[in-house]
């Protein structure tokens, strides 16, 4: 038999295999041009404090982190964890968004069948669209706890004061992306919270009424508000978000790393 | 304290061990030959710059005599030569000991210098940060979909500006502006006093000036804070919870929910 010609056991014949295919892809200049040096992914990756940094460095999601950082800053019962999980479920945010705006068409007469339709017939469409509001009130819970820790640490004070300004406004904007969201579904529940929340707006001093205008594309909630809302919802809130965002972690390094000890 | 890596460590000792041997010969080589020394200067100073040096050396010990120079110096350098006859007070460029440098003064660190940072206890984000940060997406992503797969997000009947639900409420984080709503003007509730609580929250570290971090510093602002804070939690769970139709004051546990994630 040609099987027993061969000395080794058939496992380590593929592991010989594999390792052969894995040192002739790592070896390869197509991957050592796609792994910067330093990268985990490249061949021969040793722990030293020289890959330790490259790692950080040639990555271009890493590098929003300092080479180095203050080791009780890694400590899970300092932070919390409550700014990268509220960044986290940003991003978990706009996947499970980007997929519902594959079935979602922004009409009254459309809206609501269109989810019923995501939930009922499409694959995954219930569960995507679960996470997709859960995490939505995950992130409103986690930036309003994450500004509270900042203030319990004293965190705001100087040179951090901007970007707890910045961050007063990141608070803001979550809550106008949750409540923007929040007339999507176009059901009983959509339309009259969305309802008592701008009849609230209309009491602005002075220009009450043309705020609520504005904002309802009408005097009253209509196909138009769904469609202003639908644009703010998934368009400019999120790209003034991902700016201001941008700039709260760019001065967080610029201020120093992050506060404390305490 | 930093560890030195093993290849610095021992390229380090490699280049001590060389050292250390080539210096031998040479200490024993010394006191065979005279000229040793000389010839030692020579190999590290260039030629013409020795040949000037000991010129000038010659002129300043024949007390300014042209003559004593050689030949072949002046030759070489016939214009520093004169210079120097002109103005013996000039000074030699040469130290005791042929050196063409000398010190001029000690500067301790800290006299002019003040190094104010002091090094912090850092660890490398990779991969002390990152794993942190991965484990902690990885259990968000776990809770939510776990959570989504028990609990439907709710989808009430289609829309319909009939038929108002009683009663109607705002999502939940705006439930303790509807609370106030049902003690004030729909303007100060609505607009006054969420207009200047988030003035205020923005300005708090301009108001705010005590530097300390330390909670024991900062007890009334820790106080004020959570005050607000509590205020502002109970008044959500008050509209969350115990508002039942018309608004009315309920308790959960005897007519039950009306409340929508």
């Amino acid at each position: 038999m040609a099987k027993d010609d061969n000395k080794l056991p058939i496992s380590a014949q593929i592991q010989q295999q594999t390792s052969k295919i894995v040192d002739q892809t790592q070896g390869s200049q197509a991957w050592s041009s796609i792994f910067r040096p330093g990268s985990i992914f490249r061949k021969g990756y040793t722990d030293s404090p020289r890959n330790r940094s490259y790692v950080i460095m040639n990555s271009v999601l890493y590098h929003l982190h300092p080479v180095k950082v203050k080791r009780h800053a890694v400590k899970v019962s300092y932070t919390l964890c409550l700014g990268g999980i509220s960044f986290f479920t940003f991003i978990v945010l706009t996947v499970t968004g980007i997929f519902l705006m594959f079935f979602y068409r922004p009409t009254a007469a459309q809206a609501w069948d269109d989810i019923f339709q995501l939930q009922s017939a499409v694959t995954f469409g219930l569960l995507i669209r679960n996470m997709h509001r859960w995490a939505a009130h995950l992130m409103v819970l986690s930036v309003f706890l994450h500004m509270a820790r900042v203030f319990y640490h004293g965190a705001y004070k100087a040179p951090r004061e901007f970007n707890w300004v910045i961050g007063v406004m990141l608070l803001q904007f979550t809550l106008l992306l949750s409540f923007t969201g929040y007339l999507l579904p176009w059901d009983q529940l959509a339309l009259w919270a969305v309802t008592v929340g701008t009849n609230m707006m209309g009491y602005t001093p002075v220009f009450g009424q043309q705020v609520r205008f504005v904002l309802l594309g009408g005097v009253e909630i209509g196909t138009d508000t769904l469609l202003r809302w639908y644009v703010l919802h998934v368009l400019f809130l999120p790209f003034v978000t991902v700016i201001f965002m941008a700039i709260h972690f760019w001065r967080v390094r610029k201020d120093g790393g992050i506060s404390g000890p305490l | 304290m930093t560890e030195i890596p093993e290849h610095l460590r021992k390229r380090a000792e490699e280049a001590r061990a060389k050292a250390a041997a080539s210096s031998e010969p040479a200490e024993s080589a010394a006191p065979a030959a005279d000229d040793a020394p000389q010839s030692e200067a020579a190999s590290k100073i260039p030629a013409h710059l020795l040949e000037r040096s000991r010129a000038a050396k010659a002129k300043s010990d024949g007390g300014g005599a042209v003559e004593a120079a050689p030949a072949a110096a002046a030759a070489a350098a016939g214009g520093v030569a004169t210079a120097v006859a002109a103005a013996p007070a000039a000074p030699a460029a040469t130290g005791p000991g042929g050196h063409t440098q000398r010190l001029l003064t000690v500067v301790k660190s800290g006299s002019i210098q003040d190094v104010k940072a002091v090094p912090q206890d850092k660890v490398h984000t990779w991969p002390h940060l990152l794993v942190v940060e991965f484990v902690c997406a990885l259990f968000v992503t776990a809770f939510l979909l776990i959570f989504s797969f028990f609990v439907n997000a709710p989808l009430l009947e289609l829309a319909n500006f009939n038929e108002t639900p009683n009663p109607s409420k705002a999502p939940w984080y705006f439930l303790g502006l509807q609370e106030l709503l049902t003690m004030f003007h729909p303007m100060v509730a609505g607009v006054t006093i969420p207009g200047i609580g988030l003035f205020l929250l923005i300005l708090a570290p301009y108001i705010d000036r005590n530097p300390s971090m330390k909670p024991e510093d900062r007890k009334f602002a820790i106080s004020l804070q959570t005050v607000h804070l509590m205020y502002w939690a109970v008044l959500t769970m008050i509209g969350s919870f115990f508002r039942g139709p018309g608004f009315n004051f309920i308790m959960p546990w005897a007519d039950g929910l009306f409340f929508e994630f």
